[in-house]
């Protein structure tokens, strides 16, 4: 918790790009989230950390509706993007998903080749006009994601043949391509060694100039490192929600403080 | 029996070597080898069963494959066949085949006369019995085709009657010949000395795989022609109408239906379907097809129809479980870069999903293919002289199939009928080996993409 220079930065002006009010969400009878209230500040990364089974990645994926795809579960509460209620019958989750991309807890690439992979936003939002257009997104994605120099040369290889950290950073490639204005990445580096997690951080870091940018992650020193805004997750409540520094610094919930030195989780 | 549940742990204590097997250790690995030895003979068990019946079936069936033929100069005797002289074929077509008859009766006792084989114990009638009834039709409709051949002498080819051939085939021997009204010792005798002549010789018999089926009195000429295309007619029209609706209907009921109590009962039924007893489809055909909406009897497409009732349970059954298969985490990496559910599933779950449909699809036709029962109550057992038509009016011509062309000719009398069954039924196989490998490879092929 040493290096804090990039959290240092000012977010207090921020606007705020989405909103939450009052989540719950249930799967089947049971409760997952109790009344998450929370904002997800534009141009910033926010970092949901907390111990596993707390609702980390149900929260998130209410964000860009992937839970209307869980039979069993149920949202309540409003949640806003850019003030509008993406719950309203005339969003298309479809639309709002291409808007709010994911980069899944377990690397999930199609069982199509690389290029394919990255490719795929583009081609069926129809970004781009031409190849030229398409490979110029396929190389900066891969580029971002830190996985060109890996892939340049087997760009038509099977992205199912990739080694497990390649798979994560080509779906992190994979979501940006599509431009999201807001990016939700759920642990993408536990798969990933030091030198591919700096790369990831560098760029989650490098993407927050274009949009937000929210991570979940069990590594304390990541979120301290890579966010300005941190959510303490536990049992399906929000126990603190508030700038990096001072959640990690002097937390102002006794639950929080338990969690980052340690004694819960 | 095989036990290997509970088995006392081996002792920690004693300081037990890992160089001194344990008792328990023994036991569990004899248990092991009994299991195997168990597997092994299974497995030895029903493939010697197998062998049996394909031995046995090429034993019988491999026969039919090669027919007795004689080979001698016609001549195609011009007062005959053309007595009034015109070579027009309208007006030799008023002659019948009863008077080509009498043109071969004669050609064939020129024929011995002239390779000077005696023939005193059997008549010229008898002789001219020798030779196939199917073979003045054939040379009838030679000259109609081309009256040229009227006045000259021609070497053909015609079957020898199914009696003779049984001869060669063992299926008639000189002490059944006695008691036969169709045929005598004399005769067989005859056919020895014919065929040391180079007259008569057992050779391939393509007409058994082109022939249509034929009448009790003339088994040689019976063939499968007729059942073959019936058969692909059923295959072609099973595989456009099932493949279809039995793929939308697994896409929908996987991906779009909700789970409820409906679903479920759907689910229940379609597994009922699965294993409703193929003859009672025939009934609903006969009620719903024939009589109900007043489709021609006898034809492909009825027994397709039903055929495909039967065949879509399979089919959806095997297609469902096969989208199940593609792992979930494929679904929500397309949803989450925004593609919409039918563009997730179409470019993402059904070509992950496509090698077991078609398994399945293939497997299911091939069961179709064997299916005998239904076909019999819409009557695609009937004696079907004429191929069907070409598609697509053929398909509700009078058409019949393989299993069916099987079933009825083991029925007849003929024991020359029984050989035809079992060369039925290698056709039938093959039929069924190259569906089963083309599954093979088709799904080898998909899977080999990744
Ligand atoms: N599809 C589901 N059906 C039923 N319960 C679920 C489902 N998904 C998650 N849950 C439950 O909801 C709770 C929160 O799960 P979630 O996946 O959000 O945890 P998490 O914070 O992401 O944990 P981790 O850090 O281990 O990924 C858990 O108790 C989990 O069992
Ligand atoms: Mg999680």
């Amino acid at each position: 918790m040493n290096d804090m220079t990039k959290s240092d930065l000012d977010v207090s002006t921020a606007k705020i790009k989405m909103r939450a009010e009052g989540v719950q969400v249930y799967y089947g009878t049971t409760q997952a989230l109790k009344d998450v209230n929370v904002n997800i500040l534009d141009k910033v990364v926010t970092a949901f950390i907390g111990p596993s089974g707390c609702g980390k990645s149900t929260f998130l994926r209410c964000l860009n509706r992937m839970n209307d795809t869980v039979a069993s579960a149920r949202v309540e509460g409003k949640i806003t993007l850019d003030g509008q209620d993406i719950h309203d019958p005339k969003v298309d989750a479809v639309q709002l998903r291409a808007v709010v991309g994911m980069v899944f807890q377990k690397p999930n690439p199609f069982p199509k080749s690389i290029y394919d992979n990255v490719a795929y936003g583009p081609r069926i939002h129809g970004r781009t006009s031409s190849k030229a257009e398409l490979d110029e997104i396929v190389e900066t994605s891969l580029r971002k994601a830190a996985l060109w120099n890996e892939a340049k040369d087997r760009l038509s290889a099977p992205g199912t043949g990739l080694s497990g950290g390649q798979q994560q950073r080509l779906c992190i490639a994979r979501a940006i391509a599509t431009n999201p204005q807001v990016l939700l990445m759920d642990e993408p580096c536990s798969a990933l060694d030091p030198i591919a997690t700096a790369q990831v951080e560098e760029l989650i870091d490098e993407l927050r100039s274009q949009f937000s940018v929210v991570i979940v992650t069990h590594s304390m020193q990541q979120a301290a490192r890579v966010s300005q805004k941190t959510a303490f997750f536990h049992l399906g409540n929000l126990v603190e929600y508030g700038d990096t520094s001072q959640v990690f610094t002097n937390p102002s919930d006794p639950r929080t403080e338990s969690y980052i030195s340690g004694r819960i989780g | 029996m095989t036990d290997i549940s509970a088995q006392p742990m081996p002792s920690q204590s004693a300081a037990a070597s890992i160089m001194v097997g344990s008792k328990g250790m023994k036991k569990r690995h004899a248990a092991e080898a009994r299991f195997k030895a168990y597997g092994i003979v299974a497995i030895v068990f029903s493939l010697g069963v197998l062998a049996f019946m394909l031995f046995t079936i090429f034993n019988d069936g491999i026969s039919a494959f090669r027919q007795a033929q004689l080979t001698f100069p016609v001549t195609i005797d011009a007062a005959v066949v053309d007595p009034t002289g015109t070579r027009d074929r309208n007006t030799m077509a008023k002659v019948t085949t009863f008077s080509y008859t009498k043109v071969l009766n004669n050609s064939i006792v020129a024929a011995l006369l002239d390779k000077g084989i005696p023939q005193e114990k059997v008549s010229d009638k008898e002789l001219g019995e020798m030779v196939s009834k199917s073979a003045p039709a054939q040379v009838r409709n030679m000259v109609l085709a081309d009256p040229s051949l009227v006045g000259q002498t021609i070497t053909i080819s015609v079957f020898a009657n199914g009696r003779i051939d049984g001869y060669f085939k063992g299926r008639v021997t000189r002490d059944t010949a006695s008691r036969d009204s169709n045929v005598s010792p004399a005769q067989l005798d005859l056919a020895d000395t014919l065929r040391d002549a180079g007259i008569l010789s057992l050779g391939w018999n393509s007409r058994f795989l082109t022939n249509s089926d034929s009448s009790d009195l003339r088994p040689e000429t019976a063939g499968l022609g007729v059942a073959i295309l019936g058969s692909l007619y059923l295959m072609f029209l099973v595989l456009i109408i099932c493949v279809p609706i039995g793929v939308a209907a697994s896409i929908y009921l996987e991906e779009f239906a909700p789970k409820n109590r409906w679903t479920d009962i759907i689910e229940v039924n379609i597994s009922n379907l699965a294993a409703v007893p193929s003859i009672v489809f025939g009934i609903l055909g006969l009620a719903l097809f024939i009589n109900f909406a007043g489709l021609p009897q006898s034809s492909a497409m009825v027994g397709a129809l039903v055929i495909s009732l039967m065949t879509l349970p399979t089919i959806i059954i095997a297609s469902r479980s096969a989208i199940r298969a593609v792992p979930p985490s494929i679904r929500d990496a397309a949803l989450g870069v925004g593609a919409s559910k039918m563009q997730t599933v179409f470019h993402h779950v059904l070509p992950l999903a496509a090698p077991g449909i078609l398994t399945g699809t293939i497997l299911g036709l091939a069961s179709a293919l064997g299916e005998t029962a239904p076909l019999l109550l819409i009557g695609m057992v009937a004696f079907v002289d004429n191929y069907p038509g070409a598609p697509i009016s053929g398909f509700f011509d009078p058409a019949t199939a393989l299993p069916v062309q099987v079933y009825s000719w083991a029925s007849r009398s003929d024991p020359a009928f029984l050989e035809r069954s079992s060369g039925a039924i290698i056709v039938l196989l093959v039929f069924l080996v190259i569906m089963n490998v083309t599954a093979i490879i088709l799904r080898r092929k998909f899977e080999r993409r990744w």
